[in-house]
């Protein structure tokens, strides 16, 4: 299951479209870090809408991926955690740090335009 | 009342089944949806942890009624693996042996009602762990 990665503007969005197994993302991982680099984006959205679960190697791995690109420069948003998947997280003791999150795909890009006005 | 269901699980792609699979059967036993997810979370890391420790292993599904006439849904999951040398230090939230967040039993243990653990060094693992019906 690959993870369509779309290119708007300046920003990278990763939808994932259905659960994904630990090589799924693995691979997303390195697509997204490669992307950053090939199209020097300035911000990273990952939409996980569709993600059943959230567990503890989903969560290391979407941390791994803000932390390789926020030393390229660009921030990462997770966006659509879903309320019961949120609830588990919690009970489960993840809690994503310091990456931020937004309701929905709208309010990330929102969120990255507004970091960027500020850096500007 | 659905019957039992093992998931032989020896790959990644096995650990989303079991989840998908045990999702389904909380669902089908009354659980919410919000239950069910945290019973596919757990299912999720017990059945990493063979895939990581032991290669293959098994995830049994059984719905379940207690004495006082209550319902659940308990898992089994079990492997023949290299077996875990310190249950109590494994149990410990922040410790991992492989790198990792250190979440997982002690996580697994807070998503639950009942939580049990059978492992020696060299004899295997053996996690059982039930939700009952609220």
């Amino acid at each position: 299951m690959q993870v369509p990665i779309l290119k708007q503007g300046g920003v990278l969005i990763a939808t994932i479209q259905a659960a994904l197994s630990d090589a799924d993302l693995l691979e997303l991982r390195t697509a997204l870090v490669q992307q950053v680099v090939r199209y020097r984006s300035t911000g990273v959205i990952v939409d996980v809408t569709a993600m059943d679960v959230m567990d503890s190697f989903a969560s290391r791995t979407l941390l791994e991926i803000s932390h390789m690109i926020r030393l390229r420069g660009a921030p990462t948003v997770i966006v659509g955690i879903q309320p019961e998947v949120a609830f588990a997280m919690v009970q489960l003791g993840l809690t994503l740090e310091d990456i931020p999150t937004a309701l929905d795909l709208e309010e990330g890009l929102a969120y990255l335009q507004q970091k960027s006005r500020n850096i500007n | 009342m659905a019957a039992d269901t093992q998931i032989l699980i020896t790959s990644d792609k096995d650990v989303v089944t079991a989840r998908q699979q045990g999702r389904a059967m909380a669902l089908q036993t009354g659980f919410s949806a919000s239950e069910a997810t945290l019973i596919a979370t757990a299912i999720s890391e017990l059945a990493r942890n063979i895939v990581s420790y032991a290669n293959q292993g098994s995830v049994t599904l059984k719905p379940v009624h207690g004495t006082n006439g209550a319902s659940g849904l308990t898992i089994v999951a079990s492997d023949s693996g290299p077996g875990i040398a310190d249950v109590n230090l494994a149990l410990r939230d922040g410790y991992s042996s492989s790198g990792g967040l250190g979440l997982g039993l002690p996580g697994v243990r807070r998503l639950m009602d009942e939580f049990d653990i059978a492992s020696g060094a060299g004899s295997g693992t053996t996690v059982t762990i039930t939700k009952w019906l609220p």
